[in-house]
């Protein structure tokens, strides 16, 4: 809770009260929280005792859950696949429990998803510690002093906390290079400003990299063929990466290894691996939980667990706007009375025992967190003979059907002939050659020029105006009134639409 | 001038028209091609007027000096964004030319038809021309001119509520009396009856019946189009206005009027074809009016319209590295291609790119967006169509869609029941986020909801076109 957050949540009819001492880490003094309106316990035991809903960031430890008891709500990360025992003491208590680290990925519930928010500033931190323990610049520069070669970044797992590394060290001006196993993810990775590093295989770019979207948008686990090219691709790409950052992690599993002894080996001196994975047993063999080790050969290996606390400012505050929109959830009448609806896809997935009973897992949510995505259509490559093939098969067609269409018109023709007296028949040539001048010659003006063009066709079809002249000397009065009448408007025509045409065309310019 | 030297002016004539019309396929080489074209048509002109035959000077210099100073007062005045109505008005004039020579040649037939023998052979000009007609010519001839008038006239009222449609003078709503195509038909056959009585020796009277009906048809088939269709139509129009040239052409037995005739209306035709296949639709089911019957219920659309202001725009705007531009008949309603400009200027000068798409049948006229934007001075060499620049689309950052609604609609994708499935649109919905300016929530000339305006990353930014535009540009650094 945040003095900020503090005044929105009581907006929603609560009243808040927090541990002395409890901001001081992240810089909220206890008298912010008290111009705030809330009010200072002198102990945390104080908190659980007089709180119906308690609010924490990390589990609970066994002596808090007994302080549980009906009716009162804990909100706090829980990991309840990790923790079984510590799920059955909260049922035991008749408590509800909702775990942040249960909320669904889906679109809605993005504002309560307090793994994001901590995943974002630990990808972040991870770029901080890994340029904290570097001995170079980041960006490649050129220097009265010399030149210095830009640093060269490795992302291995592209989550929340890999892309927000993958932006910080494009920002910084690092190359980066980022992997993950849902190929699906390229298009975010490049859109960071990363290069996604594919795999060869011999059946096409990136195959076997396995659809993620199936697993509600985290990563399964790998064949071992896969696992196997994986490591190979890294092992050739060691030698000039000068910083890994690896956030690669199966949810309800211990992470990975993908970054081996002999890979660390192969890394220039200097050069440093920060995981995010630690926690989980390290994505990094040479990883010790929460500490900073040194290989032999010089690399520098963090594998601190922490991250988000170290940035306890803005930790804090991201975690204290995903409580409050989890309470404003809850309360949907802002009248500080929780009220938890099981059929709410988010409320139901993020809660882990509600009235005695466990409620994990959940049932699986009704929106998928992401559209599962088509499968490409794969345009089949014609070998050479078969597209000999098409085209000669598309040349005899047009030429089918060119000839065809000759010879009915030819027939027309000579039928028209057989009948029309000479005289028609000349102008009847004409009129037909002209026809398929004007055929071939329009097919080919560009499409922008359309309106000139009929600009232009408009003024020539003016042309009408010598019928009039031709008419006009006659010696019928109707006639020549008439007559004088359409040469008057053919003009109009004619003027008009050269004059407009060209009013158009000059306008075209280049930039 | 002898015959032979006027023949030649109209075999040179021809060949510049030829060359006129073949130039356009470039912008700089239509600059020069329109000259190509004046100079034909002068050429012709001055033929014909010092060809033999033709008398009472003084009329024709008199009229067409009177006709002059109006196309050229009409021409200079004329907005760019009333470019439709102005070719739409001009095709009728051709229309209402062709009627009149045609009754005309009529008139002069049945004149020449009283005198004696010795009269005939001192006539001269046309009128001697159709003295030295074979009773078989005549009958002939007596084709060509109601065809002429027939197809003349039809274009003259179609032209007409074209004209009407598109200056919003009449609604731009399809509209069709009780009784709808078979009206159209009815009078078609009659006509045809007609043409066969007069061709048989009937009266002037079965002409002027013919003519009456001619015009209803013309009427009535454009007054059943509706106003997306109006790009069709126009080109359509001018189509109808060539072969009515060509007509008289044969009627008068003049070649360089049977050329170019031919050239217009087959230009006029392919035109119309390639609109039809920009919009997927059969040419006949154009002419026919209005949108095929749906075959099923349309797809449902979730979610909502969320709208933005313009601080919310200019500064995605801001942040935005590529920019494409849609514009629609939206954006030349509200007069709005100079705000567009100077937009595209400003992220221009911001180092962004800034390109504009533009879909084959945006607006009322084939080409009509390129005709505004080029007015307000943005460089044609930005402004894409839609093949070349439909792929580019994921990789853009924003899309500004300004006034157009079908041609971006993705239910021509998705949606198989919707009634423009498979019409080729641009895939704006691929791009990062999409703004929309619209004046407001309703449906566009098709009368189709639009799924893109409902997607999450598509923002609604109601209002004016030009008004909304012109908000932006000072909060663009």
């Amino acid at each position: 809770m945040t003095p900020e957050s503090a005044q929105a949540l009581q907006k929603l009819g609560f009243g808040c009260v927090i541990e002395t001492g409890a901001g001081l880490a992240a810089g909220f003094s206890d008298d912010a929280y008290r111009a705030a309106g809330v009010e200072i316990a002198p102990s945390a035991a104080s908190v659980w005792a007089g709180a119906d809903v308690i609010v924490k960031v990390r589990p609970p430890e066994p002596s808090e859950v007994a302080l549980l008891s009906p009716g009162k709500t804990l909100i706090s990360f829980f990991y309840p696949a990790q923790n079984k025992e510590l799920l059955e003491a909260a049922k035991a208590t008749g408590s509800n429990v909702i775990a942040m680290d249960m909320v669904p990925r889906i679109s809605r519930a993005q504002k309560m998803d307090a793994l994001s928010s901590m995943a974002n500033i630990a990808g972040y931190r991870a770029v901080i510690e890994a340029g904290g323990n570097f001995g170079r610049f980041f960006t490649g520069q050129v220097t009265a002093a010399g030149k210095v070669p830009p640093a060269k970044v490795l992302v291995i797992g592209a989550g929340v906390a890999g892309l927000a590394a993958i932006g910080t060290a494009t920002s910084l001006g690092a190359i980066t290079y980022a992997f993950d196993v849902r190929p699906e993810v390229a298009e975010q990775i490049e859109s960071m400003g990363a290069e996604f590093v594919y795999l060869d295989f011999a059946d096409g770019q990136g195959a076997g990299q396995q659809d993620g979207a199936a697993t509600g948008g985290y990563a399964a686990p790998s064949s071992p063929e896969f696992r196997e090219k994986q490591l190979a691709k890294f092992r050739e790409l060691a030698p000039q990466i000068d910083i890994v950052i690896t956030t690669a992690l199966i949810p309800g599993r211990e992470a990975p290894k993908l970054w081996l002894e002999d890979m660390v080996a192969l890394m220039k001196p200097g050069s440093v691996v920060v995981d995010l994975a630690a926690e989980r047993g390290g994505n990094c063999d040479l990883t010790v939980p929460d500490q900073k080790v040194v290989s032999p050969n010089g690399v520098t290996i963090v594998g601190y667990t922490d991250f988000p606390s170290r940035m306890a400012a803005q930790a804090s505050t991201l975690y204290a706007t995903n409580i409050r929109h989890m309470l404003s959830d809850l309360t949907p009448g802002k009248d500080g009375v929780l009220v938890h609806n099981m059929d709410d896809d988010v409320i139901r997935g993020a809660t882990v025992t509600h009235r005695g009973d466990i409620t994990y897992p959940p049932p699986p949510p009704k929106i998928q967190a992401i559209a599962a995505q088509k499968p490409k259509e794969k345009v089949k490559e014609l070998t050479p003979e078969e597209k000999r093939a098409a085209e000669v098969a598309a040349f005899k067609a047009q030429t089918k059907s060119q000839g065809i269409l000759l010879f009915v018109a030819t027939a027309l023709l000579l039928v028209v002939g057989a009948v029309a007296p000479a005289s028609f028949m000349s102008h009847f040539v004409v009129f037909v050659l002209a026809c398929f001048v004007g055929f071939q010659v329009i097919w080919n003006v560009s499409h922008s020029l359309h309106t000139p063009l009929m600009a232009v066709t408009n003024a020539v079809s003016g042309i009408v105006i010598l019928g009039a002249l031709l008419q006009v000397g006659s010696s019928h009065w109707l006639v020549v009134t008439l007559s004088a009448l359409s040469v008057l408007v053919a003009t109009i025509n004619i003027v008009g639409g050269f004059l407009v045409t060209r009013r158009m065309l000059a306008m075209f310019q280049k930039s | 001038m002898t015959i032979g030297i006027v023949s030649a002016a109209y075999i040179s004539a021809a060949v510049l028209f030829i060359l006129s019309l073949g130039g356009l396929s470039g912008q700089e080489s239509a600059k020069r091609a329109v000259w190509y074209g004046i100079v034909g048509m002068a050429l012709a002109v001055v033929a014909t007027i010092s060809g033999p035959g033709v008398g009472n000077w003084f009329i024709i210099l008199l009229m067409i000096a009177g006709g002059s100073v109006l196309g050229a007062y009409v021409a200079s005045r004329v907005q760019m964004t009333e470019m439709p109505q102005l070719v739409a008005a001009l095709h009728s004039f051709v229309g209402l030319a062709a009627v009149f020579i045609g009754f005309n040649a009529h008139i002069e037939a049945a004149n020449i038809a009283g005198m004696d023998e010795t009269a005939r052979s001192a006539l001269s000009g046309f009128a001697g021309i159709l003295a030295h007609k074979t009773p078989v010519e005549l009958g002939i001839m007596k084709v060509e001119v109601f065809l002429g008038v027939f197809i003349g006239a039809v274009t003259f009222t179609g032209s007409v509520v074209a004209f009407g449609k598109l200056a919003g003078k009449v609604d731009g709503k399809a509209k069709k009396l009780p009784g709808g195509h078979f009206l159209n038909a009815a009078a078609a056959i009659l006509s045809l009856l007609l043409l066969l009585m007069y061709a048989n020796g009937a009266g002037a009277w079965t002409l002027i019946v013919m003519t009456l009906l001619a015009f209803f048809i013309g009427y009535h088939l454009i007054m059943g189009i509706g106003g997306a269709d109006m790009p069709v139509v126009v080109s359509m129009l001018n189509s109808y206005s060539g072969w009515a040239a060509a007509a008289i052409g044969f009627t008068l037995g003049n070649d360089l009027l049977i050329v170019t005739g031919a050239l217009v209306g087959s230009s006029g035709a392919i035109l119309s074809y390639i609109m039809c296949k920009a919009m997927n639709r059969s040419f006949i089911s154009v002419i026919l009016g209005g949108f095929g019957g749906t075959t099923g219920p349309a797809m449902e659309i979730s979610g909502e319209q969320i709208a933005i202001d313009a601080d919310g725009v200019a500064s995605a705007l801001n942040d935005a590295d590529s920019v494409i531009i849609v514009p629609g008949y939206g954006m030349a309603v509200a007069q709005a291609q100079q705000s567009v400009s100077e937009l595209t200027r400003k992220l221009r000068a911001a180092g962004k790119t800034v390109r504009f798409a533009i879909h084959p049948v945006a607006g009322r006229l084939p080409g009509h967006m390129n005709v505004l934007l080029a007015e307000a001075r943005v460089p044609y060499d930005i402004v894409m169509e839609m093949d070349e620049i439909n792929e580019d689309f994921p990789s853009t950052d924003v899309v500004i869609v300004i006034g157009s609604n079908d041609i971006v609609n993705p239910a021509a994708q998705e949606d198989p029941n919707s009634p423009i499935a498979g019409m080729p649109v641009l895939e704006v919905w691929k791009a990062k986020q999409v703004f929309v300016s619209k004046r407001g929530q309703g449906t566009g000339y098709s009368g189709i909801e639009n799924p893109l305006f409902y997607k999450d990353k598509t923002r609604m930014f109601y209002g004016d076109a030009k008004k909304s535009i012109d908000q932006l540009l000072p909060m663009i650094s």
